[in-house]
């Protein structure tokens, strides 16, 4: 495991393969959460942490896990770290089980983690998986935040609203003028489709153009992977 | 060996390692449930007071208000089968009732509130604890989220009981009553407003009886009218 590898994983994990804009994996918590920049990354902060655990576990683990019913073991190992990771943020961080608590048990039910637990920490090394699991989360991280903080500071005119209950003495912040009528839509479902989908296609965008600089000759750009 | 007894063979080998991944997981979760279990419920009950707190200040009661409660059966107070009421004294004399109340209409249904009324039949406070209004327009119910920091809208029922205004004054502006609500959002305004009444109409007819009370008790009170 060299240098090389580790700025691959980073890459695949926060651009690459970003679970939100390039493999579209848990978008269920994804698009109900990210209604304000606060709870988005709140949320990806907590995937961080499950998909760390549960990519270490299960790299410790995959030479005893039979092939044929790795999927119900993977189930069983994310549901069970889930739930201890709720049970003791209940008991030891309560004000701040306050504001995840509702995050965690959606985490369970993210394709993200199971789909990396599959795609490599059942073939790597278990320091290596928490790497992956980490950057994934990452990935998930600076989406949410931007989605939630577009959406909010289109709806509402304001960011970090929440921020107070995760960090105590601060305060939200108005961006746009006390007379902004706000703009409702962003804030309610539909306005996560159409946010993801701009920010997706920019992502494609930047690819495509990157792609072409580095083969002037050819014109067309390569879809990007999705799926 | 044949290819049956082969196959018998590596399903029963999956079988008992997936059985024992089960249990090994199963027995972590249940370690960490008997471990948390303690320190959950006390900082499930920290959490309850801080909550309190909000609506009736630590000062104004000296007892072990969550030890001390009855469960109304009051389908007025918006719970079914029953809304639970604690009970804060000082010194022994009834100081307030703390009461568990819901909104069953609110824009996008049921509104959980806590309703706290002093002894002298004022209101102390009233919170939004669980709701589903529409983000940026019908929460502002929500302290939390209500853009007026400096007079949010929850806080005009405080200080005031049916001796200050008038039982038939517990509405909103828009039907004739005495509180204000936000244009486009009616909805939610109006169904705090009616479900603190309603608290308070509760409270004023049966403060007796519900001090009276042991703890722990359920109280069914006989309808009075409608």
């Amino acid at each position: 495991m060299n240098l090389q590898d580790l700025r691959d994983i980073a890459r695949n994990g926060v651009w690459k393969q970003n679970s939100a804009l390039a493999q579209l994996l848990g978008l269920c918590p994804t698009l109900a959460v990210s209604t304000n920049l606060v709870n988005g990354a709140s949320l990806g902060f907590a995937t961080i942490f499950v998909m760390a655990m549960a990519s270490f576990t299960v790299a410790m683990l995959r030479n005893f896990i039979p092939y044929e019913i790795r999927i119900p073991v993977f189930i069983l190992i994310i549901a069970a770290l889930v739930t201890v990771v709720d049970l003791v943020m209940n008991a030891y961080f309560h004000s701040l089980y306050l504001v995840l608590g509702i995050f965690i048990p959606l985490i369970v039910v993210n394709c993200i983690v199971l789909a990396r637990v599959e795609a490599f920490a059942a073939k790597n090394a278990p320091l290596a998986s928490a790497f992956d699991g980490v950057m994934m989360g990452a990935g998930l991280v600076w989406v949410l935040a931007v989605l939630g903080g577009l959406r909010e500071l289109l709806g509402t005119g304001t960011l970090f609203t929440g921020i107070d209950m995760v960090i105590p003495g601060t305060a939200p912040i108005t961006v746009l003028p006390e007379g902004y009528p706000g703009f409702l839509v962003a804030v309610l479902p539909p306005g996560a489709f159409i946010l993801l989908g701009c920010m997706i296609a920019a992502r494609n965008w930047l690819d495509a153009r990157a792609t072409a600089r580095a083969h002037p000759q050819r014109h067309a750009a390569p879809h990007p992977a999705a799926g | 060996m044949n290819s049956e007894t082969s196959v018998l063979r590596v399903s029963a080998r999956t079988a008992t390692v997936l059985l024992l991944f089960t249990v090994v997981f199963t027995g972590l979760m249940t370690f960490a449930y008997s471990v948390t279990r303690d320190t959950i419920a006390a900082s499930v009950a920290q959490a309850k007071l801080m909550l309190v707190a909000e609506v009736l200040p630590a000062a104004a009661y000296d007892n072990d208000l969550l030890q001390d409660y009855v469960d109304a059966v009051a389908p007025q107070l918006g719970n079914e089968p029953t809304s639970r009421i604690y009970r804060a004294r000082k010194g022994g004399e009834p100081a307030a009732l703390v009461v568990e109340a819901a909104a069953p209409d609110g824009y996008s249904g049921r509104i959980a509130l806590l309703v706290a009324v002093a002894a002298d039949g004022t209101v102390t406070g009233v919170r939004v604890t669980e709701h589903k209004e529409t983000p940026g327009l019908g929460d502002y119910i929500d302290i939390r989220k209500d853009r007026n920091k400096v007079r949010p809208w929850i806080t005009q029922f405080n200080g005031i009981g049916f001796a200050q205004l008038a039982p038939t004054a517990w509405k909103v502006k828009k039907d004739g009553g005495s509180f204000d609500y936000m244009s486009g959002a009616t909805v939610s305004a109006r169904a705090v407003t009616n479900a603190t009444a309603h608290t308070l109409r509760f409270v004023a007819q049966h403060r007796d009886g519900l001090f009276a009370l042991p703890t722990g008790s359920r109280f069914a009170p006989k309808e009075v009218g409608s």
